[in-house]
């Protein structure tokens, strides 16, 4: 069995967002970069699960970015995971950073593919759908639980208002969120390891997007909260069904 | 070259957020001076040509029973199909799950740029411009699509539903339709419940509430507001709650009419996935709530005590009590 699993940094969850070059850049400046929750506590996380459930796994983690991801990747190293690839490029697009990994991908025969079911700076919910359709395989999207039974996967996922339990043969592409598995804390063993596994550097094919950011902006602030007296709830039943129309 | 717009079903029903793709999409024809025509994949049990009063002129309807589950794979060939027939340049999806799950594999295939998670309209006025959320509803970010093709997947509850006269031609569609390799072998609906990404209302219970054995007052809340249930993290993760009710950053992200906080303090990254509602409720007993900066209505106050009498009060207005 062999996992790919997709790492993508993001900044951390109370990074302040605000931007730069007349609303054109995030301001990097001061953030803390972490690995994108949803592939951390998830995706990797069930990787893991299913290399201690059979050694004979491999796990290769890949990233999509320049240098400063490494820290990055490394901490996922930590975790668990045999080697990771980083692939020398600026982010740019879905496609493209799909494109990079299908490409990878492809030479690495591989018999599962896990990405988080969204970044949470770009929510784009993207990459996964597209390298599968790359690579000409299955596609289960927002995946909360996953099995494998031999050349099976089971994988029960989100649909509106429930959930759906579907078998795929593998090699399939995955997108994980909330019940595939649950966060781990990296120990001392793992981070001293983490130190010595390979990270292979590539360089990017040629790859075109197909979309681009042209700027920024911030929601617009709230006028103020009305506070209502706590012994006149029907004060606020009033508010809302008159003031704000709200039901 | 009509725009046109994947209807998503469920159970042969049509969702309430491909309604509101149609109207959004049917906006777009308007703007290009060209038609809104719809896509239903599967077997359905509503009136389609129906759907005629949001937009749409023509329906292409692939009638097949192989397609009453989504299959990633097998729906984007479908939609490829109808997309080169008709000469579409336009695709709107939902980014609900299914078009989450069909929207980005579609674009490879189309080659066609994917903005997900639109909340406006195009901007044609130079180049084909959209605004979609990013940083889990803390911006947003203005997406230029420069392909000639282009597929957009729009945020439940961001375009009004509207209604007119019209009813839509169907057009039924024969489509070379693959064996999937995805078989489903069991739904579970939460039955009678209104799914979260859809309601029109929301109540949310967090770590205030003490334990799941007080969630009786927020399911009557809910009841007498026809709203879907919500709550924070810590609450899903103790199990309190079920996984499927955790909103925020890194759970589901909901823009509802009303949402109303009860027990919650307002983490940073509980409100990344609530602040996009029109109007938020905060029900807590310590003024110093961070929540209480992002609301519209608050009350500082112990929810045992005023969330049974807040019931009371909105259960009378609507008269059913
Ligand atoms: C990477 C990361 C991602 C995260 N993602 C999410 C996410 O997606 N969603 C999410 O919700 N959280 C998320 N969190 C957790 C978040 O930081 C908060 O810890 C969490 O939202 C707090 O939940 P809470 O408000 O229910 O609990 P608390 O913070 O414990 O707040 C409980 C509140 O209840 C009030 N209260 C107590 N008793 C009463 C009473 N009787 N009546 C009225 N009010 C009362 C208190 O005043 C308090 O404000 C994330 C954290 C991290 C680090």
């Amino acid at each position: 069995m062999k996992i790919l699993v997709c790492i993508s940094k993001t900044p951390d969850t109370t990074a302040k967002i605000a931007f730069t070059d007349n609303n054109t850049k995030f301001d990097t400046n001061g953030v803390q970069w972490i690995i994108n929750p949803y592939d951390e506590w998830y995706s990797l996380v069930r990787a893991i699960e299913l290399k201690e459930a059979d050694a004979s796994t491999v796990i290769h983690l890949i990233t999509v970015g320049i240098a400063d991801a490494e820290p990055v990747i490394r901490k996922a190293l930590a975790l668990g995971g045999d080697e990771a690839i980083r692939v020398n490029t600026e982010n740019s697009d879905a496609y493209y950073i799909a494109g990079q990994i299908a490409e990878i991908a492809k030479h690495g025969q591989y018999d599962l593919i896990f990405t988080g079911k969204e970044t949470i700076d770009y929510n784009g919910s993207s990459i996964g759908g597209m390298i599968a359709e790359f690579l000409n395989i299955p596609y289960v999207a927002l995946a909360t639980k996953f099995e494998l039974n031999a050349s099976k996967a089971i994988i029960t996922r989100e649909i509106e208002g429930g959930e759906e339990i579907c078998e795929v043969e593998l090699p399939v592409v995955v997108s994980c969120q909330k019940g595939v598995a649950e966060q781990r804390i990296p120990n001392m063993r793992g981070i001293m390891a983490a130190r010595t596994k390979p990270l292979k550097v590539t360089e990017p094919v040629a790859f075109e997007s197909l979309t681009s950011i042209i700027s920024f902006e911030l929601p617009h602030a709230k006028a103020g909260v009305k506070l209502i007296p706590a012994d006149q709830p029907e004060e606020l039943a009033r508010l809302l069904h008159e003031e704000a129309k709200a039901f | 070259m009509p725009v046109l717009i994947f209807i998503d079903t469920a159970e042969g029903h049509v969702k309430k957020a491909s309604l509101e793709a149609i109207c959004y999409g049917a906006k777009i024809a308007e703007q290009l001076n060209t038609a809104a025509e719809g896509i239903v994949l599967s077997e359905v049990k509503d009136d389609l040509a129906s759907l005629g009063k949001y937009g749409v002129t023509k329906i292409h309807h692939v009638n097949s029973v192989a397609l009453n589950h989504l299959d990633a794979q097998v729906y984007i060939k479908v939609i490829a199909q109808i997309a080169e027939t008709t000469r579409a340049k336009i695709i709107v999806f939902s980014n609900n799950a299914d078009g989450k799950a069909i929207a980005p594999g579609l674009s490879v295939r189309l080659k066609a740029g994917l903005v997900s998670g639109a909340v406006t309209l195009p901007d044609t006025s130079k180049g084909f411009t959209l605004k979609k959320t990013v940083f889990s509803g803390k911006a947003f970010a203005n997406v230029s699509v420069n392909t000639d093709k282009k597929i957009i997947a729009l945020n439940p509850n961001a375009y009004k539903i509207e209604t007119r006269d019209g009813v839509a031609e169907m057009i039924p569609f024969q489509a070379a339709v693959d064996d999937g390799k995805v078989k489903v072998t069991k739904v579970t609906k939460a039955s009678g419940e209104i799914p979260l990404t859809e309601a029109e209302i929301v109540v949310s219970g967090g770590r205030g509430l003490k334990g799941p054995e007080n969630w009786g007052m927020i399911e009557d809340l809910a009841k007498s507001l026809h709203a879907a249930l919500a709550c924070s993290r810590p609450v899903a993760d103790a199990h309190w709650r079920p996984h499927n009710e955790h909103v925020g950053q890194t759970g589901i992200a909901i823009a509802p009419n009303l949402y109303i906080a009860i027990g919650i303090s307002g983490a940073i990254q509980h409100l990344a996935g609530v602040n996009r509602s029109k109007t938020i409720v905060v029900i807590n007993k310590d003024p110093e709530a961070p929540f209480f900066k992002a609301a519209d209505y608050g009350i500082v106050g112990d929810a045992f005590e005023v969330v049974p009498k807040f019931t009371e009060a909105i259960k009378k207005l609507k008269g059913i009590a």
